[in-house]
């Protein structure tokens, strides 16, 4: 698609052509195709269906089964109209006939109005037409179109069909069968979109109707979508289902942030209670994020937010425990801590808003906190972001993009759809270093295996191979860059970055750094000025009882952090903590001093994705009790303190750093709040010189990985009922042939020993795990597999002991 | 066990060879597996998922189309009894009735002993033969409630052995192609010419 605008950069060679090509005659557009629509001459491009270039010219087709994001499949025939090719006109459906040149279409004669009444006729024959208690009544594009254009009246006078309603196609999603229209949606979306084919038409004729395999549910990550595309009310995601009337609803955009993808959604309320997100899309060609999907984490995890067990006043440590207290006296409290200190680390604010984690770091700068992270030693250096970065766009139309990172299925959902799409659909070619196989596995034209703790020469030396120079060479390139193992160390990682980056000099960066707001924490004031400094060091420095005072940011060190036991340690030995969050979590249980702070949806603001794009947040309820954004938490310590951070409104606050902030600078309120959001990247610069310890083999017979997967122990995950179950459960996961040598049945319980500790495990055969390695499943229930991860080696070997 | 045994997964894979694309050998690989069991089993539609690298819900979607595939216990002998129009002007109402009252079971089910599936079916393409009944797709003509007495003792007496395998085995002659034979057909993906009649356009435009 190299007509993208995204991708079209005026350069002044351009200009130059274009200036001096103005007395030529210019070349007609060879993508354009004149047909006439309803009597008008309009232009259409080339290979589109009739439906899509009637969508851009404002004349609405009924349609049930077109979708612009997918393939057309014409099950539907509500797309009736008649095209006149020459043969005198005949009724066609129109998303699955291609524009041609002089091609006649009529949308509205008496002939296709009868086709589109005849269809809506046949297809309420079998549907139950329970609109007063179906979800999809008020929004339904069946009850819509029936309006438009159906028959007005019905022949049919016999019993409906009736099935067992609803039925479960998994944890989230429930079909009512004689709602369907077989429209084909959902079935095509986990197919084409989601690539995980676990739902599908069986039987046939009248009989036909969706389902899954028998005991084998729709446990994508991204079945959520499938209840939005649905064009009835057939699919209801559990969360939402009977909460309320569309009417009812109220709603506004924003950007999720439980991930760095950032996707554009909208949030829908009832009497001030958040009840469903849904993705937003910016039309065909244009949006630059999401393309209207999200995951089911996203889209699910508001039941947090919306939780019994949220943070609403401010608690202070007496000897009962966290008791009550008031703002003032918290505040009051937190000024003489912070004024007693004479050491404070800030760690987090990767959590919240740019306002947020730019206040704070304002804060920061007036009372002289010297150790400051927005991570928690489970990323990679903030000097990634001085690397030219590229967008979600520019990845997806690369001719190659180079992963060296996490599993993006499991960190960074709809990116990982976005770049399944370029491999798929587009002429994308993914080269996976990868120590597993990960959900990008099956798509990436090379998925090179390599032992945890991949050294710069192995990178060299692969992409040195003639045929993957060859492809490299072959156009632009774009490193997906983050951490893909939490038991190899940073530097160990950063050096893997740097490896293909100095094969491939004009690679552009796209960061696969997963919290929220994790590149505009870092990009506005929370990144540590150096190594000496950042999360890992704080912690070390707590831990050895030389850090007055730690103040978590919305981070909970003990679950995030891959050390745990060095935050466990760090937590007991920093002297005080002060803790900013919005649900409990086992860090602010430790706290001295807790402040509760507002959460997504609660607040207005702005936030920054991977990209480096800054996007809008918007609140749609009632901040929960007490609770207060960050921004306006350090605004009022840093009062108490005796500075004036000078913000007295969330707009101030993004004014200030459009004012100050030089990559911010045109990320002005309203620049914000456009469909495509302002790219805010910081240039020059680039990543500091690593040392790579090459690992060196040692006496363990296994080395670790530790990775994350969708749903963990996050508390907006154990906090929403919807998705508590889901995760996995620690594990020791070992390839068959590993597990076999092993010697003890799945699911027994075996010592995982390493240089700096041991923990007891549950096996589980896994025939995505490299022979030779163990995986191990981040921040899952059960015994913490951090425990025995070192932070300060390069890699982590284990052996295995038998328990019996 | 109702995965495939050992000799049908070496033929499964002698099937799966045949195609440019595996996915191709799904209904093959379904027949197969109901030729070994009878029916065809949830953990059969696994196996083949395996085989040829689909979901299991992929198997399930397109086997259940198809209406000689089964996927309940069946007869070893399945009796499909013609209902449509000309058959049900020569009396197949009557030789259902009576072919329940022969079998004592009901359209639809099965002896207990296991040995005979009665169903009712639409037209066999044989209305000049009316009423017409199959035994494992093997027709019989003009059929009359002797005549059909006579069949059931017949099968159970195992009489028809040679002529009517058991259910699930469509023909008894498996195509075998050595490998110099077959015509190697290009996997749809590398098709870059076509006909002369038809411009292949590659994914992705111009
Ligand atoms: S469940 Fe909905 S999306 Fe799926 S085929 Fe039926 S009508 Fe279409
Ligand atoms: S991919 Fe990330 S930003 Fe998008 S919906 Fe999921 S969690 Fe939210
Ligand atoms: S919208 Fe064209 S056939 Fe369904
Ligand atoms: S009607 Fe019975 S065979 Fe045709």
């Amino acid at each position: 698609m190299s007509d993208e605008p995204d991708n079209d950069l005026t350069n002044e060679d351009d200009l130059v052509a274009a200036d001096t090509a103005v007395e030529t005659i210019p070349e007609p557009d060879p993508n354009a195709v004149a047909i006439t629509l309803n009597g008008r001459e309009i232009v259409a491009r080339k290979g589109e269906t009739i439906i899509a270039a009637a969508d851009r010219e404002g004349e609405y087709i009924p349609r049930f089964c077109y979708h612009p994001r997918m393939s057309s499949v014409g099950m539907c025939r509500q797309c009736m109209v008649e095209v006149d090719t020459g043969r005198g006109p005949m009724l066609q459906p129109s998303c699955m006939i291609t524009v041609l040149p002089e091609m006649k279409v009529e949308t509205n004669t008496p002939m296709a109005k009868r086709a589109q009444e005849g269809i809506l006729e046949l297809l309420l024959i079998n549907h139950p037409l329970d609109c007063p208690v179906c979800d999809k009544g008020g929004e339904c594009p069946l009850q819509d179109q029936t309006l438009s254009h159906g028959p007005g009246e019905s022949r049919f006078v016999e019993e409906k069909r009736h099935y067992e309603k609803p039925i479960a196609l998994s944890e989230h999603v429930l079909l009512d069968r004689e709602r369907c229209i077989l429209c084909d949606r959902c079935t095509r979306f986990a197919d084409e979109v989601a690539g995980d084919k676990l739902i599908q038409f069986i039987e046939r004729g009248n009989a036909t109707q969706v389902s899954t395999f028998p005991d084998e549910p729709f446990s994508s990550y991204f079945s959520g979508n499938t209840v939005q595309i649905c064009p009835v009310g057939a699919l209801t995601a559990k969360p939402y289902r009977f909460k309320a009337r569309p009417w009812d609803l109220e709603q506004v955009e924003s950007t999720c942030t439980s991930c760095s993808v950032g996707c554009r959604i909208s949030v829908h309320s009832s009497r001030d209670e958040l009840l469903r997100f849904q993705g937003v899309d910016t039309g065909a060609d244009s949006d630059s994020v999401n393309w209207g999907w999200m995951c089911d984490r996203g889209r699910f995890n508001f039941e947090s937010i919306e939780a019994g067990h949220r943070l609403g006043v401010p608690l202070v440590r007496s000897e009962a425990g966290l008791v009550d207290t008031s703002w003032n006296s918290a505040l009051e409290l937190a000024r003489q801590l912070i004024d007693g200190a004479s050491s404070i680390g800030l760690l987090g604010g990767a959590r919240g808003t740019n306002e947020g984690a730019f206040a704070w770091a304002q804060l920061a700068d007036a009372v002289g906190i010297a150790h400051r992270d927005a991570q928690l030693g489970d990323g990679l250096s903030a000097e990634l972001l001085g690397v030219p970065r590229a967008t979600i766009n520019q990845a997806a139309a690369a001719n190659t993009v180079i992963l060296v990172g996490p599993d993006l299925k499991e960190e960074l959902p709809v990116l990982y759809l976005r770049l399944r799409d370029a491999a798929v659909h587009g002429h994308t070619k993914i080269i996976e270093f990868s120590s597993q196989s990960t959900g990008i596995t099956r798509y990436a034209w090379r998925s090179i295996r390599h032992a945890p703790g991949l050294g710069p020469v192995e990178i060299a030396k692969t992409l040195a191979d003639p045929t993957i120079a060859a492809q490299i060479a072959s156009g632009d390139v774009v490193l997906v860059a983050g951490r893909s193992n939490m038991a190899v160390s940073e530097a160990t990682a950063l050096a893997a970055v740097q490896a293909v980056l100095s094969a491939v000099p004009n690679a552009t960066v796209l960061p696969a750094l997963r919290r929220g707001n994790v590149v505009g924490a870092l990009q506005l004031g929370l990144a540590p000025v150096d190594v000496d400094h950042d999360a890992l060091a704080t912690l070390r420095l707590a831990a050895a009882g030389h850090l007055d005072l730690l103040v978590l940011l919305g981070a909970d060190p003990i679950n995030d952090c891959p050390d745990a036991d060095l935050a466990r340690r760090a937590i007991a030995g920093a002297r005080h903590v002060i803790s900013i969050d919005t649900l409990p979590s086992e860090s602010t249980q430790q706290a001295d001093l807790v402040f509760p702070a507002a959460a997504f949806a609660e607040q207005r603001g702005t936030t920054t994705n991977l990209e480096g794009r800054v996007s809008r947040l918007n609140q749609k309820v009632t901040v929960h009790g007490t609770a207060r954004p960050d921004w306006m938490i350090a605004s009022e310590l840093a009062s108490v303190l005796g500075h004036d951070l000078g913000f007295t409104s969330i707009d101030d606050v993004t004014a200030a750093i459009a004012a100050t902030v030089p990559a911010y600078a045109s990320a002005t309120p309203t620049a914000i709040d456009s469909a495509d959001g302002v790219l805010a990247v910081n240039t020059g610069g680039g990543l500091p010189s690593v040392e790579a310890t090459e690992a060196q083999p040692s006496g363990y017979d296994y080395r670790l990985v530790v990775s994350r997967k969708l749903y963990d122990r996050a508390v907006s995950t154990t906090m929403s009922p919807s998705l508590a179950k889901l995760p996995i459960g620690a594990g020791a996961h070992l390839h068959p042939a590993d597990h076999d040598r092993v010697g003890e049945p799945d699911g027994a319980e075996v010592r995982l020993v390493s240089a700096s500790g041991s923990v007891v495990l549950p096996l589980v055969s896994d025939d995505t795990v490299q022979r030779g390695t163990i995986w191990a499943p981040f921040n899952q229930a059960g015994a913490d597999i951090t425990d025995i991860v070192d932070s300060s080696t390069a890699v982590t070997d284990v052996r295995i002991e038998r328990l019996t | 066990m109702s995965r495939l045994n050992d000799s049908n997964v070496a033929l499964a894979r002698e099937i799966i060879a045949r195609y440019p694309k595996q996915k191709s050998a799904l209904i093959p690989l379904v027949h197969l597996s109901q030729q070994q069991n009878g029916y065809v089993t949830e953990e059969a539609m696994r196996h083949i998922a395996e085989l040829i690298n689909v979901t299991p819900a992929e198997v399930y979607g397109t086997a259940s189309f198809y209406e000689m595939f089964r996927f309940e216990p069946t007869g070893k002998y399945l009796i499909n009894m013609c209902g449509t129009l000309s058959c049900a002007l020569l009396g197949a109402k009557q030789l259902l009735h009576h072919a329940e009252h022969t079998l004592g079971i009901k359209a639809g089910s099965t002896t207990p002993d296991g040995l005979i599936t009665l169903q009712h079916a639409e037209c066999q393409a044989a209305c000049t033969e009316a009423p017409t009944l199959q035994v494992n797709y093997r027709h019989r003509f003009r059929v009359t409630p002797a005549d059909f007495d006579q069949l059931v003792d017949d099968l159970r007496a195992g009489k028809l052995d040679n002529e009517i395998p058991p259910h699930g085995t469509l023909g008894r002659n498996r195509q075998q192609i050595p490998a110099d034979r077959a015509v190697g057909a290009q996997h749809p993906d590398d098709v870059t010419s076509g006909p002369a009649w038809i411009e292949i356009v590659p994914a992705g435009g111009e």
